[in-house]
């Protein structure tokens, strides 16, 4: 079923369901009944995210409270998410800078090459054992403020890309803005794309941006892959 | 290893599994020494806090020797004897260096987890407490691996014995900082609900930092009678006397001016409210049972402050808001910013200003943890704090 409730909502539709519910049902008669069906109806669609009201009327709150913006402008997909860290703009820059890093946090990504100061080659992890590759190439950046970078030529999987680092307030670090475009495909480039940018594009590079921000902060990335654990 | 897996539900076993390896630089391996069960881990043992696997390693309260640093650990070195506070932190993050340890933003490898719960980014890392919460294998085994090992651990004198120590992994600064966090002003009276081994050193932390009386609750006689004679608490039996009738009479018709909730989410009670409590929380309607913290809030005097050391983990219903708002309440809760207490803490107990070990009244083989977690859990034997030898 899909979403069309925003979490907010949906939260507030679970509570006030579950308790109409029991107000419903704590009384006697036609009354209580209709409210405890309310009640319930609230409650399902909480749960479900999905209001039939609202398809009925072809609306959505879905997406209005998300921080990221998917767009669908032409053909491009845009994906936006931002992080703090603790680190100057200079040290985020300088790290960045060097593609040849990226895959050190990146989960899909599996190697970059740098050629020279913009041309780069960049392998990522696809299903089934696949990669998915492509040349890009730095359009434009400014030292310790941000970088922006598209793949070039003839590749099944075009995509732009931009950071930006901008000093926080006091004592605050950095500010690190990605953002990523890339065209949605069907068929096997569709998957090789859920594989880059996973089912929630927003939250894949969400998680890239967190393990970014632990490497910078703290010089490793928090991990229990390899502990030991009973064996039921 | 031997180490104390849960199974599920009120099932724990001992287990032969893997020892522990160094994954990351700045990771230690630590052979325990001492280790001990908490109130903490009787909510995942009742089956409490969700995301719990099979087969995952129980325990966050341990000490040892160090066996092994990672090649970027430069302040500790095999041999060296350490406390391990339950809480993860980086030491490099804004909230680590703001000293909200147990707020850090990068030792909790599954914080989508209880950002999807929460809605919002939430705490650091624990040991042995669950995936949401890094899913960490604990402290109740012969080894663990002490992720940001440059950070947490402290170093102990050989001169005291594990047992004055080991609680400076977590139960004794999570008392102290239940007291800090009333801002105890000369005069005052803390009143403590639940007399575990948090309440226990909520309470002789509150007399520490300067208060006036405290008033100690609960409803088991012989954890009473240690508030009274460990801690020099007065003491109500909220099986016998309705307490916020009692509080009020003893604090000339104010109320208390701190309140402490060192009992957390599954507080017992008599009133309809707890039976509505226990319903829901047993249907899951409700996560968790705030008795205690309901009578903390209303107990209080205008302008006093709630403190909050019990932990709570989903929703609650019929929290008094309106009095809280009337009254000009400050709530103040949270897991442990252990690391802070490490060091004063110590010197408390170097100086004899306080010892912890007062509070022991079990000690087992690591072999013995299932009965354990009953005999504390159902408070047979006058059962106040179990310490296990691996
Ligand atoms: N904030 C933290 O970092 C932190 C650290 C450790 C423990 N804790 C929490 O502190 C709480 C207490 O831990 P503990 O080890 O002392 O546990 P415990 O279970 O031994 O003690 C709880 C006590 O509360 C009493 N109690 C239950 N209902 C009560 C009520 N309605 N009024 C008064 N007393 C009541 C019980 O009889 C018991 O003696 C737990 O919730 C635990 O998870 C929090
Ligand atoms: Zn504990
Ligand atoms: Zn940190």
């Amino acid at each position: 079923m899909p979403r069309n409730i925003s979490d907010g909502e949906r939260i507030a539709s679970i509570i006030g369901g579950t308790m109409l519910t029991l107000l419903g049902l704590s009384r006697k008669g036609d009354a209580g009944a209709v409210i405890a069906l309310i009640g319930g109806g609230l409650a399902f669609r909480g749960i479900s995210g999905f209001s039939p009201v609202y398809k009925a009327l072809g609306m959505s709150t879905a997406d209005s409270d998300s921080s990221d913006v998917a767009e669908t402008q032409s053909r491009m997909v845009g994906v936006k998410r931002s992080v703090t860290i603790n680190r100057s703009p200079q040290e985020l820059y300088a790290f960045w800078r060097n593609f040849e890093n990226l895959p050190g946090f990146m989960k899909h990504l599996h190697s970059v090459k740098v050629f020279d100061e913009k041309h780069s080659h960049w392998v990522a992890s696809a299903p089934m054992n696949n990669t998915v590759e492509w040349n890009a190439e730095i359009t434009d950046e400014q030292e310790d403020k941000h970088i922006a970078w598209r793949s070039t030529g003839d590749t099944s999987v075009p995509n732009t890309g931009s950071v930006q680092f901008t000093p926080a307030p006091e004592g605050r670090g950095t500010q690190v803005l990605v953002q990523i475009r890339y065209e949605p495909q069907a068929g096997l480039l569709g998957k090789a794309y859920l594989s880059l940018f996973g089912e929630e594009p927003s939250q894949q590079i969400a998680e890239d941006l967190r393990r970014f921000k632990a490497l910078m902060e703290t010089g490793e990335i928090a991990t229990t892959t390899g502990q030991p654990k009973g064996r039921t | 290893m031997r180490a104390v897996c849960w199974n599920g539900s009120t099932d724990v076993r001992v287990e032969s599994v893997p020892d522990p390896k160094i994954l990351n630089p700045r990771d230690a391996i630590v052979k325990i020494t001492s280790t001990a069960i908490c109130g903490s881990d009787i909510h995942l043992y009742d089956g409490f806090i969700p995301t719990m696997e099979k087969g995952d390693i129980l325990g966050h309260e341990f000490m040892g020797e160090v066996v092994e640093v990672g090649r970027e650990v430069h302040n500790l070195k095999a041999g060296d004897r350490v406390v391990v506070p339950f809480t993860i932190a980086c030491g490099s993050c804004f909230f680590c260096n703001r000293k909200s340890w147990s707020l850090c933003d990068n030792s909790n490898p599954n914080a989508p987890i209880p950002e999807a719960l929460y809605g919002s980014t939430t705490g650091s890392g624990l040991f042995g407490y669950s995936h949401m919460f890094g899913g960490y294998a604990g402290g109740q085994a012969e080894y663990a691996r002490v992720p940001f090992a440059d950070v947490g651990p402290i170093k102990v004198p050989e001169g005291l014995e594990d047992e004055k120590v080991l609680f400076l992994s977590d139960i004794l600064p999570t008392g102290y900082m239940a007291a800090e966090n009333c801002n105890i002003q000369p005069g005052d009276t803390v009143a403590v609900w639940g007399c575990g081994p948090v309440g226990q050193f909520a309470i002789k932390s509150a007399f520490m930092l300067g208060a006036e009386r405290v008033i100690a609750i609960d409803r088991f006689p012989y954890r009473l009678q240690m508030a009274k004679e460990y801690g020099k608490a007065e003491v109500l039996n909220y099986a016998e006397v309705e307490i916020g009738e009692a509080l009020r009479e003893m604090t000339g018709g104010m109320g208390p001016d701190a309140c402490i909730d060192a009992v957390g989410m599954e507080a017992h009670g008599y009133g309809l409210d707890s039976v509505y409590d226990y319903a829901k929380q047993f249907v899951r309607l409700e996560t968790d049972r705030p008795t205690a913290l309901r009578q903390a809030i209303v107990a209080c005097r205008k302008g006093g402050t709630v403190s909050i050391p019990g932990v709570y983990g989903g929703f609650i219903d019929k929290f008094p808001i309106g009095a809280a708002f009337s009254k000009g309440l400050t709530l103040k809760m949270g897991q442990t910013n252990v690391h802070t207490y490490l060091q004063p803490l110590l010197e408390r107990i170097e100086r004899g200003e306080i010892d912890p070990s007062g509070i022991i009244t079990h000690r087992m083989s690591l072999n013995d943890a299932p009965r354990g977690y009953e005999v504390f859990k159902q408070k047979q034997e006058d059962c106040m704090k179990v310490v296990l030898k691996p």
